[in-house]
């Protein structure tokens, strides 16, 4: 059974999005001789492959299912940004004094509007990736569900597409969690949350990952009271637990009540709530709540496509099985994106379709593998990754030091009043080679890509020490990690030799 | 000033003793229950009392014995009224029956502080006499029935605890904490031990860290730092990752000492009273008021909270215990704070050190600082303790005297020094 939830409101900004991503009365072409390039789904990921081979003169087929730009403009990053910023901006109102400034008298949270907004926006971006457009640049866009027929065609439509090489980027799709009452309760996924318009006053949310964490912030900031529910003692579990710690002491000041190692068992209606039940070691806690929103992550998007007659080899829970390649069981098939990496994210949908493209068309030799991956949640503060965890590094045997430099010590920090958070520099030990970096901060969606760029040119934080870095920004504080660094790296020798300069 | 400190401390153990069992209450507070690790830390000070003259050797060995013959006899079925299961025991107790407490749960660390007491008696208490033969007997039995290998419930990790309820806690020790006594008392049983690997998937999880200028293996809370070394001398023994950062355990809680001053002393939030002569943030109690206006920024306060550093949570508290703790680390800079804590008292003068908690920053109109009510026998314990190894280093040769300690240590990794 689908997810229930809000339908998309009829609206200016609903119906451009849809003329750009998914326009009503599309005739799809008629395929002639196999394409260079087939692509199924035409998120990040395909629209990146589509993109790139079509400007190289690639005859490409783009199939999409439901709407282009995929998840990430519909139902994830965009959306999801937009709304946090707006929620950012009335905590920032609430927190007025702490800038030495008035806060307003009044503070009405508009829901209506800050949607409208998230539509909006949705609707903007749209543009760039309409059907119109790429069409315009070559692709031969079809609109509707493929199926593989064998191991060098598909059907859309009811029409046979052949190609020679193939691409599969058909993203994810949410877990829906199996709680007991919960489909007759109704609830909303990140595919409908984006469509209300009615403020729910109360809302659970089930799952502390990153989108769980970033949404239960933006509604208790809009006003709602909210709950979440996470099965660990942590949010983010993937993260570390200075960062995830940190996450959690965010969302209670903004008011989320927090209910950690807590598993949702049962949901039913009373009159027009919901009443949930979440056991704590043994110990069961019963809400009511308007709205459920549900967290708990995703699967890749694998079903439908008869992946067996293509003679792709695939499981439902880690997707399209592909080698360092990306190369799928079926020498002709790539696969790109959620579909088939453990890391769901738009940037790593559109570096592995890059691969795909040179991999597939040009005997490229390309490394999954050898790409440095960086991602971020976006609650506030930010928490930013790239390369290896400690426990990572040290599984490995690899000797690491970390150096550390809370963001209290920067001063751009404290004139923003966003002391809250640090950075964390990995290196592995007797080298300044970056292993990865954690920031938590602010903006460490920003602060992050300095790093990442370092490590992918391989510069180590002896180069980071020697940069300037801009003053007063709160980037200073990977400056100020590099100059721990080289404090603790003066060799012995070096030490007697400006002992023994100083004393002559 | 320490010998007052300490004797004042010890008397915590005396007040609040239930002759009948022999257990110790968690705090001074009414109606407080017993904590078991608290038994731990008075079983640790009889010794130290009858070398200080403060009470009498067969004294101490009869309060020994008759807390060890409660635990033997006590209930082990793990049952929701229970005493204990496998060995292991009921973080709170009543004080009367010995039964579980406000569902607590079947604590490991809890467990290892008790186990340490019992062990630290059994290594003073060495004489032929009946009494004391049975006071070794008793130790040794209870260490023996410990069931560590169940405690490793997936894989290699230990867990942090069970409840009858639900099984095995959701919880692991992930990161450097004071589970490092757990895991030598663990590896150290000659019954049931924990197998060599669970010390090093524990070790995996430490992060080496530079902050502040030093070089340390990171944990927030002092306590952590702290509370293993009241047992174990760490000087100049090294496990593997020691010997990897050229580093030992006590080295490591020196440096985490002065990065705590320095935490105060840059005082980031501004709350009044932090600085070079103050600090000391760790698990204690804390004022639960409502939220105050400091620096600007809205503070919320946090009751009884394991407080750290950098990252908090911080809210102006100073754990005057973990500040004395730091004695045997970092004298040159203890000393100075601990005579500023107690000049900040406004009746006892020791109370500043002596409570678990003491704000400066959120205190009531016309009040001069936040000061916890009573006293907490971790506290007094650690104070006890800490005192007399920085006075006479007694627990750790009694520590390094302990067959099963040894052992542990060097199933642990540990190699050199003392070892």
């Amino acid at each position: 059974m689908p997810p229930s939830g809000p339908r998309a409101p009829e609206s200016r900004h609903e119906r451009e999005l849809v003329v750009n991503a998914c326009p009503p009365g599309w005739q799809n072409p008629t395929p002639g001789a196999p394409y260079h390039l087939l692509i199924i789904g035409a998120g990040p990921g395909g629209l990146m492959a589509a993109r790139g081979a079509a400007a190289l003169g690639v005859k490409v087929a783009l199939i999409e299912r439901h709407r282009l730009g995929g998840d990430s403009l519909n139902y994830g990053g965009v959306p999801s940004k937009a709304m946090i910023r707006t929620a950012r901006l009335y905590a920032d109102m609430r927190n007025a004094s702490q800038y030495g400034a008035e806060p307003p008298a009044d503070i009405r949270v508009d829901f209506l509007a800050a949607m409208e907004r998230v539509r909006r926006i949705r609707a903007r971006i749209s543009r760039v990736d309409s059907a119109v457009r790429l069409v315009a640049e070559g692709i031969d866009l079809y609109f509707g569900t493929a199926r593989f027929i064998g191991r060098d065609a598909v059907e859309v439509g009811g029409t046979r597409v052949r190609f020679r090489k193939a691409l599969i980027a058909t993203g994810s799709r949410p877990i829906l969690p199996t709680i007991p009452g919960l489909v007759e309760a109704g609830f909303l996924t990140n595919e409908t949350v984006f469509d209300l318009t009615v403020q729910p006053a109360s809302l659970l949310v089930i799952g502390g990952g990153p989108l769980g964490c970033e949404l239960a912030q933006a509604f208790s900031r809009f006003g709602t009271r909210t709950i979440i529910a996470h099965d660990e003692p942590l949010f983010l579990p993937k993260e570390e637990r200075d960062a995830a710690q940190m996450v959690s002491e965010a969302l209670a000041r903004d008011g989320v009540e927090i209910h950690l190692n807590s598993t949702v068992v049962n949901v039913r209606v009373e009159g027009s709530r919901k009443v949930v039940e979440m056991v704590n070691d043994g110990n069961v806690a019963t809400t009511a709540v308007d709205e459920i929103l549900t967290g708990i992550g995703r699967v890749p998007a694998v079903q439908g496509l008869d992946l067996e007659a293509a003679g792709v080899a695939y499981d439902a829970a880690a997707g399209v099985h592909v080698d360092d390649f990306l190369r799928t069981s079926n020498p002709r098939i790539y696969a790109a994106g959620d579909v088939c990496l453990e890391h769901q994210f738009t940037d790593t949908a559109d570096a592995s379709a890059r691969i795909v493209v040179h991999n597939a068309l040009f005997l490229g030799r390309k490394k999954m593998s050898a790409l440095t991956i960086p991602w971020c949640t976006y609650t506030d503060p930010e928490v930013a990754h790239v390369g290896m965890y400690v426990k990572e590094a040290r599984q490995r045997r690899i000797p690491v030091k970390t150096f550390t430099v809370p963001m209290h010590d920067i001063d751009r920090a404290i004139t923003d009043g966003e002391e809250d958070g640090f950075v964390k520099i990995h290196v592995r030990e007797g080298t300044d080679t970056i292993l990865g970096a954690t920031i938590v901060a602010r903006h460490a969606g920003e602060m992050i890509n300095g790093i990442s760029l370092a490590m992918v040119a391989k510069i180590g934080l002896r180069t980071v020490a020697r940069v300037i870095h801009t003053y007063p920004t709160q980037a200073e504080a990977i400056k100020k990690a590099a100059d721990a660094y080289t404090r603790t790296h003066r060799t012995p020798f070096f030490a007697w030799l400006w002992r023994t300069w100083l004393n002559r | 000033m320490l010998d007052r400190l300490q004797q004042a401390a010890f008397d915590y153990f005396v007040r609040t003793w239930n002759p009948q069992n022999g257990l110790i209450a968690d705090t001074t507070r009414a109606g407080s229950p017993c904590s078991i690790a608290t038994v731990g830390f008075a079983l640790s000070a009889y010794p130290i009392a009858v070398e200080r003259g403060w009470i009498e050797r067969a004294d101490a060995v009869q309060r020994s014995v008759e807390v060890m013959r409660f635990f033997r006899n006590s209930d082990q079925t793990g049952s929701r009224h229970a005493t204990g299961y496998r060995g292991f025991y009921f973080h709170f107790l009543d004080m009367q029956s010995g039964a579980r407490m406000w569902q607590s749960e079947v604590s490991l660390i809890d467990t290892a502080l008790l186990l340490a007491g019992m062990l630290t008696a059994a290594a003073y208490f060495a004489a032929a006499t009946p009494a004391e033969i049975e006071l070794r007997e008793l130790a040794d039995a209870l260490y023996r029935r410990v069931d560590w290998r169940w405690a490793q419930s997936e894989g290699s990790a230990v867990v942090h605890g069970w409840k009858p309820e639900c099984g095995f806690l959701n919880y692991g020790w992930e990161g450097y904490s004071e589970a490092i006594l757990l895991y030598v008392l663990g590896l150290g049983s000659p019954s049931h031990p924990l197998t060599e690997d669970s010390f090093e998937a524990w070790t995996l999880t430490y992060q080496w860290e530079n902050l502040y200028g030093h070089d340390f293996l990171y944990a927030g809370p002092l306590f952590i730092h702290q509370f293993s070394h009241a047992w174990i001398d760490f000087r100049d023994i090294r496990d593997r990752f020691m010997r990897e950062k050229d580093c030992d355990y006590f080295e490591n809680s020196r440096r985490a000492t002065y990065v705590q001053r320095e935490y105060a002393t840059r005082n980031p939030r501004s709350f009044t009273g932090y600085g070079e002569d103050c600090w000391g943030l760790s698990a204690g109690d804390g004022p639960s008021v409502e939220p105050q206006l400091v620096a600007g920024r809205r503070q919320a306060f946090y009751g009884y909270a394991a407080r750290g550093v950098p990252w908090g949570p911080d809210d102006g508290t100073i754990a005057g215990t973990a500040t004395l703790a730091s004695l045997v680390f970092a004298p040159e800079i203890a000393l100075p704070a601990l005579r500023k804590l107690c000049a900040q008292a406004t009746r006892d003068e020791d109370t500043p050190v002596r409570a678990s908690g003491f704000n400066a920053t959120a205190h009531a109109p016309g009040a001069k600082t936040w000061i916890s009510q009573g006293e907490f026998g971790l506290d007094q314990g650690m104070i006890v303790l800490m005192i007399e190894n920085y006075r006479s280093g007694l627990p750790w040769r009694l520590g390094r005297s302990c067959p099963y300690i040894r052992t542990g240590l060097r199933r642990a990794g540990f190699r050199g020094g003392w070892l």
